[in-house]
């Protein structure tokens, strides 16, 4: 499924990735933002484009441990630092009790958004265990959900955080 | 024919209020756009008292300080606002503690290190600095007065203890200060130079820092 090629002894490929603990040399343009490296090239499709300006969040993905915008954040900027996508969130402790109650709490509806929410749900717990109501409404303005499940990703993050 | 002529008054008078009433609101409090180039001390040099020149000087120099490419990170809430028109920012944001956002939601989670180009979109670029971040709540100018952001610039209690030498250093050398004047495009910039900019303050500074009233 993953279509990129893994890296080589010889490293002939201009720009290094590490994602999800795998290396990969891609052989593309600097410019490129890393959404479009993560799904055509890698082959790792589960990290969505939904407005490609930073303004929904679909496209979140972890750089250096932190939630970026993968949309707009160029593969150069993220060559040679550790990403993280929702295909292997879920090998974190946050990542893994977000997804749990994702689940338990039935959250998904359409499900195009949920990728990135979950991923800046995981930032949010990684970064505070036991947020509020206030908290969670901050960190998770970044993304839209056109199916409004925003009342159960509130009580998914709470749930998360008793576990 | 005289009604028609009163008529025809009438109605262009009422649609250039009605203009003026619209989007006095979008220029609001800090619109500098249209005053034409920054002037430079040696323009103020006719003013012959010092304290009267100095706060000309600054008046001139606040045309920076309230363009919204600087006081859209100033402002009067711990959330910033974006755009010409200083609209709340998209996605809303808070500062948090650390001026840069909530844990979860930094500014750097969408600004990066520069500018970042956008192709395909009205949204031309994302506005970028590697010290991107909100001014510290005592620096919230907008909703101030000229006068007002002026006391505060030089109140050591409320700059980040930073003294007139400091200030000019600040305006004149800070790398996010500077940003502003090569914002990205689709944005403005203020008017001059980080350097013209500077200079204008170390010119207040030297004509004793006076306040507009």
């Amino acid at each position: 499924m993953e279509r990129g090629a893994a890296l080589g002894a010889d490293g002939r490929m201009p720009y290094n990735l590490t994602v999800n603990g795998k290396s990969y040399a891609v052989d593309v343009d600097g410019d490129i933002p890393l959404l479009w490296v993560l799904r055509d090239t890698i082959g790792l499709t589960g990290t969505k484009f939904g407005c490609g300006i930073a303004m929904c969040g679909a496209c979140t993905v972890h750089v250096d441990g932190l939630p970026v915008r993968s949309c707009i954040l160029s593969v150069s900027e993220a060559a040679e630092k550790p990403v993280t996508t929702i295909e292997a969130i879920g090998d974190t402790p946050e990542g893994r009790k977000i997804q749990q109650a994702w689940l338990d709490i039935d959250v998904v509806q359409c499900g195009y958004c949920q990728s990135g929410q979950i991923m800046s749900a995981t930032a949010l717990l990684a970064a505070n265990a036991k947020p509020s109501d206030d908290d969670i409404d901050a960190v998770m303005a970044g993304n839209i959900c056109r199916c409004g499940t925003y009342p159960r990703i509130r009580a998914a993050i709470k749930l998360a955080a008793q576990g | 024919m005289a009604k028609r002529t009163l008529a025809l008054t009438l109605g262009i008078a009422l649609a250039v209020a009605g203009l003026v009433a619209a989007f006095e609101p979008i220029r609001g409090h800090a619109e500098t756009s249209g005053g034409g180039a920054l002037k430079g001390a040696a323009d103020f040099a006719s003013i012959a008292d010092a304290k009267a020149r100095s706060k000309a000087i600054f008046a001139e120099a606040s045309r920076v300080l309230t363009h919204p490419r600087c006081i859209n990170c100033h402002p009067a809430t711990r959330s910033p606002t974006q755009g010409e028109d200083m609209h709340p920012h998209v996605p809303l944001m808070i500062a948090a503690d650390s001026s840069m956002g909530p844990a979860g939601l930094a500014c750097s989670t969408c600004h990066g290190a520069e500018n970042r180009a956008i192709v395909g979109s009205r949204l031309k670029s994302i506005p970028g600095n590697a010290h991107w971040q909100l001014a510290p709540e005592s620096m919230a100018w907008q909703g101030l007065s000229v006068g007002e952001i002026c006391q505060q610039v030089k109140d050591t209690e409320r700059n980040g203890n930073r003294s007139h030498a400091d200030l000019i250093k600040h305006m004149g050398e800070d790398h996010l200060v500077g940003w502003a004047w090569h914002p990205g495009e689709g944005r403005s910039a203020p008017p001059g130079s980080q350097a013209e900019f500077a200079a204008l303050i170390a010119a207040w500074v030297e004509t004793g820092a006076e306040c507009p009233d």
